[in-house]
């Protein structure tokens, strides 16, 4: 099939500090600490830009010579840790930013979702609202009013289409803005992770919607997105970016699974002992440490997490114990557990190597970091590093429910239903 | 497929860095009119909702202007009127006047206003400062309606005022007012996109070009030294010629109508350049 939508070198460059500023009186000030040799007061401002280097450029880049086709039909899904650049991507394939370099090649109309409810007018009724919300992602009037009946049903506000959508209630406003835009009649729609709002149903709803639009309808979707459970759900192809480079591209599947073992968040190697960097003391140092999957070949619910340390010993003769603790993103100790390494005062100098696993359906979906703690006797640390490395542990969907579920744990459990009448 | 292959496909459009400063969209416009025209809605219908007096308000607000106009300048300052009722010659400045003033500032806005729209959905920019035209056009006419019934009250009563043929030249009296407020809007909304302190330096500014314009005094009033200056003003001779037209005072001089006019396009122009390099840029910016 032909491609739609042809992406050729394309970057994107920020600059930071200098912008940002906006009033006269900054630039001023900026002008003034110049001329007295001082450092401009507002260069620091956005340099933070949660990139892990800072080489003290004032410049960015946010995208750098992505490549890509989309072919018609195609349901892409765009992945990568924030700050990749997914979102820089889908803003110039909609026409909302500019590259600085290269060019993109669109065929059809193209209608995009960065944020439900663009353009909403709160003293305006529901109805009015469609008309307009319509217009803004590109429809023409005669289209909003064919789809007028389907858009209120779909949405099922049909009761409150006259009100002012500033008495509807916060899932009302959303479904009716997801609702206009399910019915756009563009031959490309790009969303950006607005299925991250809503009930669970309407959420469900709203993915069937999607898949019917690209299966029967032939027409093509991208999607980001940073539930692997929706993208592996509904999309056929997946593009990884990783610090606004190009990574992979593949199957959803192999995307995922890519993502996942080269985020560099699961992996800490060190083969060094010399390094001026190296993690540990006089006591212990640490060469590698490594989180994957127990089963399978990506981190997620069901494939458990095997976890692996290899350390260098100096204590010789004693009782050396490892303790490993798992935080979750909301600072909850999941578990703070260990293992004896030597229990008879014969600890030695060299290398040890420590594997553990937690079985498939214990952690639920999310963001883990592990803290690393050796010690003397179970009573004195010897060294302890907090936060050695994160890993995440992809979402699956339970039954037809995409969603991440409420909890710590995502055990697998074997009901009985019994029946009584 | 190679590139050469992908090349030649049909596609509908390119994005890229830099495409003309004059490739301002006119026909990207024209698709999106019914866009347009659902603003101009917006703008109309929302202003005066939860409002008990409602489209009233359109009235209200000439007419109490008109009174501290009668008050302050008419009575207190003494300003001559030319000979005009004082009723009709502030009303014909002030309907005139607030057409130029209301388009300045709101499509000056468009930017700081629009931003988070700007944001998130494209479509052609120029279309929300065009919405602003149109829809003050409608509130002109209105304001417009209520000057015409009190110039016909006094018609009537036989007062010493003289609507006259010129009154013909009405349509290109207001494109002249639309386009100097749209094309000072424009520059000024690339322009506080930069530089937010700007929007106060606008509002205070109209404000003292109202003084600068015969919209409160007659031309006849100022001396013959001074007036070369306020025909300088490009909105003098539009004032100066409805006055002429509807009143039967005041000045019509084709040369200085000429001149605003070739300003309004120059102007016009402009602004559409720099309304086109700013919205390119915008959204990394502000």
């Amino acid at each position: 099939m032909r491609p739609v939508i042809n992406v050729e070198n394309v970057s994107k460059l920020y600059r930071l500090g200098e912008i940002g500023t906006g009033t006269i009186s900054h630039d001023i000030n900026r002008w003034w600490a110049k001329m007295r040799g001082k450092e401009d007061p507002f260069a620091e401002i956005g340099t933070e830009n949660d990139r892990a280097v800072n080489d003290g450029s004032q410049y960015a880049w946010a995208l750098r010579d992505i490549n890509f086709q989309v072919g018609q039909g195609d349901v892409l899904g765009i992945i990568g840790r924030n700050g990749a650049g997914k979102s820089t991507l889908l803003k110039i394939l909609s026409r909302v930013t500019l590259p600085t370099n290269g060019h993109i090649d669109v065929k059809g109309r193209v209608a995009s979702l960065l944020e439900v409810g663009t353009g909403f007018h709160p003293e305006l009724t529901g109805r009015e609202n469609i008309f307009l919300n319509g217009a803004i992602l590109g429809m023409t009037k005669s289209e909003i009013k064919r789809k007028f009946d389907e858009i209120v049903d779909f949405a099922g506000v049909a009761k409150y289409v006259d009100t002012p959508v500033k008495r509807y209630s916060s899932g009302m406003y959303v479904r009716l803005a997801f609702a206009v835009a399910a019915h756009l009649e563009s031959e490309i729609l790009i969303i950006d992770e607005v299925l991250a709002v809503g009930d669970a149903e309407f959420q469900k709803k709203c993915l069937g919607k999607m898949g019917d639009v690209s299966r029967k309808e032939g027409r093509t979707i991208l999607f980001v997105s940073h539930n692997m459970a929706s993208v592996k759900s509904l999309c056929t192809h997946g593009i990884v970016l990783h610090n606004g480079a190009y990574a992979f591209e593949g199957s959803t599947h192999e995307a995922v699974n890519f993502y996942q073992q080269n985020s560099n968040l699961n992996q800490f190697v060190n083969f060094d002992l010399d390094s001026p960097d190296i993690i540990g003391n006089e006591n212990i140092k640490i060469l590698e440490f490594k989180v994957g999957a127990f089963q399978g070949d990506y981190i997620s619910v069901s494939s458990g997490i095997s976890f692996e340390c290899t350390f260098y010993n100096e204590k010789v003769g004693i009782n050396l114990d490892i303790t490993f603790e798992l935080v979750n993103s909301e600072e909850v100790k999941i578990f703070h557990h260990g293992a004896l390494i030597s229990k008879n005062r014969d600890s030695r100098k060299g290398l040890y190597t420590i594997k553990g696993h937690l079985p498939p359906y214990t952690l639920n979906s999310g963001q883990y970091k592990f803290n690393l703690i050796f010690g003397e006797n179970q009573r004195y640390m010897l060294f302890g590093e907090a936060e050695l490395i994160g890993f995440e542990v992809a979402n699956e969907s339970l039954g037809s429910n995409t969603e991440v579920l409420p909890g710590i744990l995502r055990p697998n459990i074997p009901y009985e239903i019994d029946f009584q009448k | 497929m190679n590139q050469k292959q992908i090349d030649d496909l049909d596609w509908d459009f390119r994005i890229e860095a830099n495409n003309g400063p004059f490739s301002i969209g006119f026909s990207q416009v024209w698709k999106y009119r019914d866009l347009l025209m659902l603003f101009v809605k917006r703008d109309i219908v929302t202003v005066y909702k939860q409002t008990i007096l409602g489209p009233l308000w359109f009235f209200i607000q000439p007419i109490l202007t008109t009174i501290t106009f009668m008050f302050i300048f008419g009575n207190l300052a003494g300003i001559s009127t030319d000979g005009v009722p004082q009723i009709l010659f502030y009303l014909a400045g002030i309907t005139i006047w607030n057409y130029f003033n209301e388009t300045l500032t709101q499509t000056s806005k468009t930017f700081t206003e629009n931003a988070p729209i700007f944001g998130k959905v494209y479509f052609p920019r120029l279309v929300l400062p065009l919405s602003k035209v149109i829809s003050n056009l409608l509130k002109f006419a209105i304001q417009f309606g209520l000057f015409l019934v009190t110039l016909l009250v006094f018609v009537l009563l036989g007062k010493d005022v003289g609507p006259n043929i010129y009154i013909l030249l009405t349509p290109i009296l207001m494109i002249m007012m639309g386009g100097l407020g749209l094309g000072f809007g424009l520059i000024s909304s690339a322009l506080t996109t930069k530089y937010r302190d700007l929007t106060f330096l606008i509002a205070f500014g109209v404000q003292l070009l109202m003084y600068a314009t015969p919209v409160i005094y007659p031309m006849s009033s100022i001396s013959e030294k001074y007036q070369i200056y306020l025909w300088i003003n490009p909105l003098t001779s539009i004032l100066e010629c409805f006055k002429y037209a509807y009143l039967g005072s005041g000045v019509l001089n084709w040369f200085w109508l000429t001149y605003s006019m070739i300003f309004t396009v120059l102007l016009l122009l402009l602004g559409a350049v720099t309304f086109n390099r700013i919205e390119k840029s915008f959204v990394d910016t502000v």
